[in-house]
Formats: C-alpha cells, structure tokens, sequence
C-alpha cells in the first residue's frame, strides 16, 4: 500500500517535472564507470545542453552483465529503460527479444529524422545489423584486438625492436630470444578467446559457426576446432609450457603485467590504448595483429568487441523521437570524433574517422589508426561479420575452461577445442528451445 | 515431570504463531515453490515465451558431467570450509580460554574478520595472491615457489578455501569460546587433581560437554559453505581454472545472471535445496545421537 502511494507521489513529481519544463526525458542504462563514465556522462550534458526539448538521463547499473540483468528484469516489471548498454555478446539474446527491444532503423525511419545507413562504417555495424543490413542496436563503444610492443624490452633483450611481428610464423624466434635474455614474461594476452578464437576465425576466414556465424538463424552449430584453430591453439600451448606465452586470467588481467613493463608482446583491445599510454613508462607501439601467413585468406579482417545501445519497446512516439534525436547527436562526426579519441574506441562512421585524421591526431598518436585500418581492410565476409551466438557469454566462459587445460598442459589443442565445441552447442540448443 | 501449557481453542496459538508462519511463506515456501515451478520450463530472459519441458532441465543437468562433477568440488570445498573453520577456531578459542592477561584485545582482534563482507574478504585474499602484486606470492617466489592458483586447480582450491574460512573462523571462535567458558571449572580441577593431563580432559570431558555448539556450527558451517561463499569464488576465480572451484551455488549464479538461462539455474537451486535438506536431515539422524546436551 505504502509503496504504491509512495510510486504514486513519485509519478506524480515526475509528470509534473516534465510538465514544468515541457522536456521529453529519456532514460539510459550503462554500464560505464571511472574515465569512460565520465566521458559518457559529458556527452549526455552536451547532448542537454544543446537542445531544449529532450532530456536524457543516464545511470550507471553495474558491469555489463549486471546492466543486461538490470534492463531484463526492469522489463519484466514493466520499468525498462529506453535505452540500455548491451556488451556485444548479448547481442542474440536482444536480438531473439522481439517484443522488448525496438531495432534501431525503425526508430529513426518513425521520428523522421534524417538518417544515412551508408555513414556507418560496415565492419562495426555489421556486427549489430540483420541480414537485410538493417541496424539493429546502436553500436555505442567498439573495439578491436591489437598488438601491444614493449620495445625496451626487446631492445634490452638484443632483438631490434622492429623486429617484423606481422606474421605468427616469425614469433617463435623472437619469443625464444626474449626467454633466453631472461624476460619472465615474453608474451599475454587479455581476452583469449575473443582474440585468439572469434578474432582469429574472422582474421583467417574460417567459420567460429555455422550459419554464417549465427547470423542467418539460431540452428547454429560451433565450428571452432577446425585445423587451423587448433594449429593455433596447439602452438600457443606449447609455448605456454615453454614459457613464453604466461597467462595471466580470462579477462584482462594481463593488462597490469604489461602496463608495470613485464611483458615484452600483449595483445589486447585498441580501448586499451589509454590505459597503456597513461602508465607505461618505457618506449611501446600499437601494431596490427598477427596472422599465419600460410593461411592464403588470411588477413581478412578483424572483428569487435565492445558495446552497442538497445532501444526498448513500450515507450511512446514522443519518447522514441528523442531517442532518434540522441543518437543522431552521437553520430555526428564531432562527437564521435572526440569519443573516439578520448577512449580508443572505433569511430562508427567514416567522416569521425577522417575528420580525427584531419586533425591531426593519428600524427601526434601513432598506432591510434591501426584498430580502424584493421578492421576495414577488407569488406567483411560471412566470416568476419561478426558473431550472433546464445548464451555466448558463457560460451566464452566454456573456451576459458578449455583453453585453462591446454596451458596448463592437462589437455591438448585439439581434445580442448573439441569439447569446447561440444559443450558450447548444448547451451546453443538450449537458447534455440527457449526462443522457438 | 515434563510441564505443558495446553491453550483453550486455536485462535491464540495461531495468532501467536503467525508471524513465523508468515516469514517462512514469505521469504521461504513461496521462492521455493516458485524455484520449483520454474524448473519445469526453459523460458526465455524477457519472459516472452516459455516452453513446458517437465522433467527436461534435470534430465539435461543430470546428463551434463561437468555438472556431475561440480558435486564432488563442492563437497570437497564445503568439507575443506567446514573443518578449517571449525578446526583454526576451536584451537584459537582454546588458547583463549586460557588466557588470563589481554584476552579481551586478543578476542576482539579475532572477531574482526566476520565484519568483513565475503566479496571484500575475497578481494583481499586475490590480491595477497595475486601472482604478480600479491605479497604472499611474492614471499613464495623468493622460497623458490611459483604460486599461479590462475592456472593450478590445487592453488586455486586452497584459496578459495583460505578466503571463505577466514572470516568464518571468527564466527565459529565465538561459539567455542562461549561454549568452552560455559564448561564448570570445577569439573576439570577435579580431573587435573586426578592427574589427567590436558588432552586426556580435553578427549573426556572439554570435548562431549561441547559437543552441542560443535553440532550446531557444523550445521552452520556447511550451510555456509554450501550458499554464501559465492561472493569469494566469484572475486577471487571466477570458478576457474577450469572448473576448478565452481561450486554448485557458483553454477546457478552464472547459469541463471550470465547465461540467463533461467530453466536451469531454477532446476539447479530445486537439486541444491534438495542435497542440503538430505544433509541436515543426516547430521540430525546420525551425529546428533552422539551429542549430549
């Protein structure tokens, strides 16, 4: 009873502010903290400021996975948010929500407002578009993996520190000179499965599912032990028990170890370029990922990671017009422009890309174009669009599992990959059964 | 002679009564049936649409080996938990007991740990651990020891382990101590005058007389060890490495927040209700004769 009188009153302020101040407001969930909250929060004011009929509100509601559970359950009660910050490995079950999210080309198609689908750039909002190349969600923050050189490290260990890193083929030599000039730690990675799995797949184009990747429908079966996953893998196993590859958790906990100088190679996502930039007190650069050159398709292109905005149904028209109104505003090269060299994030659309270029920041922050250059080399194929799988984000913890025994030494590439595979389809019948 | 106050009609035991019963529907038969009804279903997150599988998440649970195997990582964990905790604590309370000087600052030191939140005592212990800042693998390293609990299942146990029975300790000292001052002195002058050395009157006497809190923590302790050591699991591995430390609580966490699979992870919640109901019902059954109150 309390309660309710209490929503009742609330409601009320909340009509009457509105009323007062004659704004459509807005909500927005994230699930940004620290520099990036901050960042975000400033393009929400800027976004209030310049205008007077639409207000946005943005909240902060936990890490992504809290945030996604946050927008779930706020659905399931009637509140969700009009907007809300998905990671991209959320992006099937948003996907499979019809009913609860509204896909942005609808959007912006019912508000009248201008917008231009061609402005995107593909390779990032492949990732969030159907297979009729609609958007779908907005895609807010994107990244993509990059190498990461400690060149003082190399310097130190006698090995010139543009030492040609571009293929895997040359690896084996660098990291055995690095050992043997005793670096503890020649090389980690963050995020093992996403680059050294979904990314590799994408980069050498080969299948990470069937259905072109799980995009053209929910029948989609893991394909990821193929052989030159495995080759990979089994390579990057042995250098595990060599030494010379140190793992250093799921996540990315490996980013203090290169951060702090103890690691000579890292590979790990272009938004930790601030981070690197911020902390690191020796000589570093940024350069493409490698690839196994006996791979002729190889390099394709790589694929991101990061997060995109969904729009949640149940608002009015009104409502929607000013979440339109919003995403246009980030859209406009400026704004995105500066997030994109605030953050490292990718530009979404072509004219932030170049409008960073015209101003010089790719001179004064070399390595900062690699991401992007990465990422649009090549037009993105069925296996390099990106990922659309069920219950990815325990999928990923599944290939952890895996991926943990063979640098442990317990299983090899192929009996680890094989069960990842087989244990991941499971859960990818499941999400088919509950979406039927 | 046993004495009983026998009411006249129900209306006042029942009044009396109600706000238990009212709790108990409340906080615990409703989440539970609810639990237990959605076992039956695999539904999708937003609740849109949802399929009647009856039987169907259990049979997939049950055929799953990696969840078959999380069985025996619990128990492993919760009896590791169970006996660390129990086992420190007793041995602290006993050291107390006989503390004539400063026990008071020595008990109130050790009661502060239980004031600490599991997740904050989980980060605690991940970064004494931590393999590259943490102090104690510091110390290890310079013994000759390579501690990396990110890649050994053994390391990574005892930790978590370590991490959950710290602040529980503390909880468990408690008991014991009051436990222990509970017990007549005059008993144990009796026994020492007759010459019993200390562990002969710690086996005959200290030991029976305190089995009731001893019981009682066990109970407790497992309970403990079996739902509120997630915070600890979830800070310090995540479950990992491999399945290393995913305890069964562990698993419906992620399987119901980070794989929203919400069919399972009720099924799971349904399967651990169950084993700790069989648990208590044993210990009741089979160590509670052994108790003397």
């Amino acid at each position: 009873m309390k309660i309710k009188t209490l929503n009742l009153a609330l409601a009320a302020s909340m009509a009457w502010g509105t009323a007062a101040s004659a704004q459509t407001e807005i909500e927005w969930w994230h699930a940004f903290t620290g520099r990036l909250g901050e960042l975000l929060a400033a393009q929400v004011e800027k976004f209030n400021e310049s205008q007077s009929d639409y207000r946005v509100v943005a909240s902060h509601k936990g890490n992504y996975s809290e945030a996604l559970n946050a927008g779930i359950a706020a659905f399931r009660a009637g509140e969700q948010p009009h907007l809300l910050q998905v990671f991209e490995v959320g992006t099937a079950t948003m996907m499979s929500a019809t009913g609860a999210v509204k896909p942005v080309y609808e959007v912006m198609e019912e508000s009248g407002l201008e917008f231009d689908p061609e402005a995107y750039i593909p390779a990032v909002t492949g990732y969030y578009t159907n297979s009729d190349g609609q958007m779908l969600s907005f895609p807010y923050n994107s990244s993509t993996q990059v190498l990461y050189v400690n060149r003082d490290k190399l310097e130190e260990a006698g090995i010139d520190p543009d030492v040609d890193l571009s293929i895997w083929e040359n690896w084996d030599e660098v990291l055995t000179q690095l050992k043997d000039a005793g670096v503890t730690c020649p090389y980690t990675t963050s995020w093992q499965s996403w680059v050294h799995l979904e990314s590799f797949s994408a980069y050498h184009d080969v299948p990470f599912a069937t259905n072109a990747n799980g995009f053209e429908g929910l029948d989609t079966e893991l394909v990821f032990n193929g052989d030159i996953q495995v080759k990979h893998i089994d390579q990057l196993g042995e250098w595990a028990q060599e030494g010379k590859f140190i793992y250093n958790g799921r996540r990315n906990e490996a980013g203090a170890n290169f951060r702090a100088g103890d690691c000579a190679l890292f590979t790990e996502s272009s938004a930790g370029y601030a981070g690197v930039k911020a902390e690191a007190d020796f000589d570093f650069d940024i350069r493409h990922l490698p690839y196994w050159d006996a791979v002729d398709a190889a390099p394709q292109n790589t694929i991101i990671g990061g997060a995109s905005v969904w729009i949640m149904e149940g608002h009015t028209d009104e409502e929607y017009t000013a979440v339109a109104a919003f995403l246009n505003f980030l859209s406009s090269p400026e704004v995105q422009a500066q997030w994109h060299q605030d953050t490292g994030y990718l530009p979404i659309t072509n004219a932030a890309g170049k409008l960073t270029e015209e101003q010089g920041f790719y001179d004064e922050n070399p390595g900062t174009e690699i991401a992007g250059l990465q990422m649009t080399r090549n037009e993105p194929t069925d296996n390099s669009k990106g990922l659309r799988l069920g219950g990815f984000d325990q999928i990923r913890t599944i290939i952890d599992e895996e991926l943990e025994g063979v640098w442990s030494g317990q299983k090899s590439a192929q009996v680890a990959l094989d069960s990842a595979v087989e244990r991941g389809n499971q859960l990818l019948r499941r999400f088919e059964q509950a979406n039927r | 002679m046993e004495k009983r106050v026998i009411f006249k009609g129900w209306m006042l035991p029942a009044l009396l009564l109600m706000p238990q019963i009212v709790i108990t529907a409340i906080f615990f038969f409703y989440p539970a049936g609810q639990a237990i009804w959605q076992s039956m279903f695999v539904p999708d997150p937003f609740g849109l649409k949802t399929q009647f599988v009856g039987l169907g998440n259990f049979e997939y649970l049950l055929n799953d080996p990696y969840y078959r195997a999380s069985f025996l990582t619990t128990a492993i964990f919760s009896t590791l938990v169970t006996v660390v905790s129990m086992g420190v604590a007793l041995y602290l309370a006993i050291l107390a007991d006989r503390l004539i000087k400063g026990s008071g600052t020595y008990r109130t030191l050790l009661i502060w740990p239980y004031a600490v939140a599991p997740a904050v005592a989980g980060v605690l212990w991940m970064f004494m651990f931590n393999t590259r800042v943490g102090v104690v693998s510091w110390y290890l390293g310079l013994l000759g020891y390579d501690w990396n609990h990110v890649l050994n299942e053994a390391e990574a146990m005892g930790l978590v382990v370590a991490a959950s029975s710290w602040g529980r300790i503390s909880y468990n000292f408690l008991f014991f101590l009051a436990g222990l001052q509970a017990i007549p002195r005059s008993v144990i002058e009796a026994a020492a005058i007759d010459g019993a050395k200390f562990w002969t009157r710690f086996r005959t006497i200290v030991w029976p007389l305190l089995s009731p809190v001893t019981f009682f923590l066990m109970v407790v302790n497992v309970v403990y060890a079996f739902f509120e050591t997630f915070g600890v699991i979830h800070t310090i591995t995540s479950g990992g490495p491999q399945q290393a430390t995913t305890i069964l609580v562990y698993k419906v966490y992620s399987d119901g927040f980070v794989g929203q699979d919400l069919g399972s992870s009720a099924a799971q919640s349904v399967i651990l209700l169950f084993v700790v109901g069989v648990l208590t019902v044993i210990q009741f059954k089979f160590i509670e004769r052994r108790v003397h109150y």
